[in-house]
């Protein structure tokens, strides 16, 4: 082993090859990454931090657990009470704390958590706010005159729940479980709006997919196909949408869908429809539709066109001259080979799609708008919680995609024009 | 691509169905996109073609939507046009007010993420860089992550990063903030904020710049003596320009055309041009926005225009023939 030593390759300092070829390397690394620093420090603060502190919101809430120490207390002490009936002692607390509500002004905020499991709750805790000084023992019968859904099992489920900072229930409710007398249950048929916001949501986005791949196949193949100076120049014309405002091309589209807009005008024009049957494009899901599968097309067609480009013709006509026909050649030979940028469009495509917000508000009415809307919603409600939520699954869900899509592409890949 | 000389006639048919096709689809691309130009000069509020634009009657044509455009928030809409009257117009009408906001956010926004970006491209196409892919998907994310997601997580956040008014903190950079010493509500939170949104697109045009640059130019460099600083302004400048500023005219467009973040965390005092559109067309939607959408539109061209330029300038220096 000795001989070995002395036969290693040395730096002309005497130190061997190896730890100074490491060191280097090990700076090279220092280096490269110190340039990266700055920007991942700027993206750190101003965007991961912003998202884990709406993740942190979708867990925790202290507007009941704040504000109703005498319950909070009480629910510790006793974490085997029965629902149905709770003692007077936990009456007597709860009227404490609704004194003390009242007192601090804090009653909108511990009626506001509660609300989230058990709607319509902020009313019943400022008229029991406004009443607690006068009160009088018992307090389970003065409450219940009061309002009879104090001794609501449901209600003191919610309370017990909320005494503590940290919840599920907001993603709970996210998922359409019901806070009832007896515990979390699914919620009728009526009441699954947020799954199924969430899947007409993924439906959507996978209908605009499959129409932009269709639209976007033939402009791809074309421009791919042609010589270089011609299809430069179409080219502008699909570059053109994607450096037009979203806002104006959104606004494009309400003018052309409307009711007396140009496209109706035109159809009635031309005889095919009569002028009280004019079609309702907008406000509904149709105008969410067509106007997100053009704004979405040039994601469909730039990475089919750039797999496109390289597709060698040799190998089509190799098909045909050994006797495929142009059908056989196009399904066994050409479109194989376009597989690469379709899974990219696709993905691309998808993922914009599922997460879009300004079209639907703009053009979707009732009909049409998406998961991202609902989010918007409820922040304007001041449902907070429940925004950050719903936000936090969407975000779960687009993060698979983005994961899928690096698996699949890779993002290094991402082209724009 | 033309036909084949031994193409059989259904060939033949479905070619020229084929042509149809990309005509309709290329129609359906741009038409939206060019209606709302002749719509902006129409002399009725309406939203359609009228008779008299059908028939090139000049008296159904105007300005009046442009006209609505300076005089919306001037207070003497109907004085006589002189210095004063313009003054008026620079100073407090609401679009132009709008624009002025939009350009300096814009363009605050588009400095801090092609300085910031451009550096990180050059230190993410080391071969040697560490966690290379992980750190690409982070950056790429803002672009790929809902909009409303990244607007509600900094409408939470920038409420709450507040720094005291009257503090060391505040006295320094309080002036950028919020009159309460907050991100949230000021022009720096939106700055930042559009900040973000920009950078993946510097990180992806760079990149893709850096990925035909010859790494042997920098050696090169170094071998006859020049300093770092000489090299990136010398050799590695020259050479990706092309690439940091097209991406800096991405930021700009997204920063431009961005309102969803600016609904979630600007006050009244950031109104942008998106935002008034935005409000515009969600209230009571009148041609004006027609009018804007045309100066939008002839704003894209110009930079499409500009892109175009740099990135044949960009091939040629570089050597790529073609596209």
């Amino acid at each position: 082993m000795a001989e070995v030593a002395d036969t290693m390759l040395k730096t002309s300092d005497g130190r061997p090859l190896k730890e100074a070829l490491a060191t280097a390397q090990a700076r090279a690394k220092r280096r490269a990454f110190l340039l990266v620093m700055p920007l991942l420090a700027f993206v750190l603060l101003t965007f991961l931090i912003p998202i884990g502190y709406m993740l942190k919101r979708s867990f925790e809430h202290d507007g009941f657990s704040g504000s109703a120490p005498a319950l909070v207390a009480w629910f510790e002490a006793n974490d085997d009470f029965d629902p149905a009936d709770p003692p007077e002692a936990a009456y007597a607390a709860l009227v404490d704390d609704l004194a003390r509500m009242q007192a601090e002004r804090t009653t909108g905020l511990a009626g506001a958590r509660i609300n989230y499991s058990v709607p319509g709750t902020i009313s019943m805790f400022k008229a029991g706010a406004r009443a607690a000084k006068n009160l009088q023992p018992p307090f389970k019968e003065a409450l219940v005159a009061l309002d009879e859904n104090w001794s609501r099992p449901a209600l003191w489920r919610a309370m017990e729940s909320a005494s503590n900072i940290y919840t599920t229930e907001f993603y709970l409710v996210a998922a359409d479980r019901k806070l009832t007398d007896d515990g979390w249950a699914r919620g009728g048929d009526k009441e699954r709006i947020y799954l199924y916001l969430f899947v007409k949501t993924f439906v959507i986005s996978g209908v605009i997919t499959v129409l932009c791949l269709l639209l976007a196949f033939p402009i791809a193949h074309l421009l791919a196909t042609l010589p270089m100076a011609k299809s430069s120049l179409l080219m502008i014309l699909v570059l053109l949408p994607f450096w037009t405002s979203l806002l104006v091309r959104t606004t494009s589209w309400m003018v052309l869908l409307q009711e007396q807009g140009v496209v109706n005008n035109l159809l009635v024009a031309m005889g095919l429809v009569s002028d009280d049957g004019r079609l309702t494009m907008m406000y509904n899901l149709t105008g969410t539709i067509v106007a997100m599968t053009h704004v979405l097309l040039p994601f469909m067609i730039l990475p089919l066109y750039s797999v496109m480009r390289v597709i060698p013709p040799s190998y089509a006509r190799a098909a045909r001259s050994l006797g495929a026909t142009s059908w056989t050649t196009f399904r066994r030979v050409y479109l194989p080979q376009t597989m690469p940028g379709i899974a990219a469009g696709s993905l691309l495509v998808f993922i914009l799609a599922v997460g879009y917000y300004i079209t639907p508000a703009l053009v979707g009415g009732a009909d049409g708008q998406l998961i991202s809307n609902l989010i918007a919603f409820h922040m304007s409600k001041s449902n907070w919680s429940l925004a950050a939520a719903i936000a936090a699954m969407l975000l779960l869900s687009i993060l698979l995609l983005y994961w899928l899509y690096d698996r699949l592409v890779g993002i290094d890949r991402l082209k724009l024009g | 691509m033309a036909l084949p000389t031994y193409a059989s006639p259904l060939e033949r048919i479905w070619y020229y169905t084929y042509i149809v096709i990309c005509c309709l689809v290329f129609l359906f691309l741009i038409a939206p996109i060019l209606i709302v130009i002749p719509l902006s000069f129409n002399a009725e509020p309406y939203f359609t073609f009228t008779e008299k634009m059908v028939t090139f009657d000049p008296e159904g044509y105007s300005l009046r939507w442009y006209d609505t455009l300076l005089t919306l928030g001037h207070p003497d809409p109907d004085a006589v046009r002189d210095g004063a009257w313009w003054s008026a117009v620079w100073e407090r009408s609401t679009w132009v007010q709008a624009a002025k906001n939009s350009f300096w956010v814009g363009l605050w926004a588009t400095i801090l993420a092609t300085v910031l970006g451009t550096i990180a491209a050059l230190g993410l196409s080391r071969p040697e860089m560490p966690y290379r892919r992980l750190i690409m998907a982070l950056l790429i994310s803002p672009m790929i992550v809902p909009i409303i997601i990244i607007a509600v997580g900094m409408s939470f956040f920038y409420a709450k990063a507040c720094v005291p008014p009257d503090g060391v903190l505040g006295a320094t950079v309080g002036y950028f903030l919020s009159e309460k010493g907050c991100l949230a509500n000021s022009h720096l939170g939106v700055i930042v904020a559009h900040a973000v949104l920009g950078i993946p697109f510097v990180i992806i045009t760079v990149t893709a710049t850096l990925a035909g640059f010859d790494q042997s130019l920098i050696r090169a460099a170094q071998s006859m003596g020049a300093n770092p600083r000489t090299v990136f302004f010398k050799v590695i400048m020259p050479l990706i320009l092309p690439g940091v500023i097209s991406g800096a005219l991405f930021a700009f467009v997204t920063s431009f055309d961005e309102v969803v973040a600016v609904l979630f965390i600007a006050g009244p005092e950031q109104q942008t041009i998106p935002r008034q559109m935005f409000n515009g067309i969600r209230e009571a939607i009148s041609p004006a926005i027609l009018a804007v959408a045309t100066i939008l539109v002839v704003i894209s061209v110009l930079l499409l225009a500009s892109v175009e330029l740099l990135r044949r300038r960009s091939d040629r220096l570089r050597g790529v023939t073609g596209r």
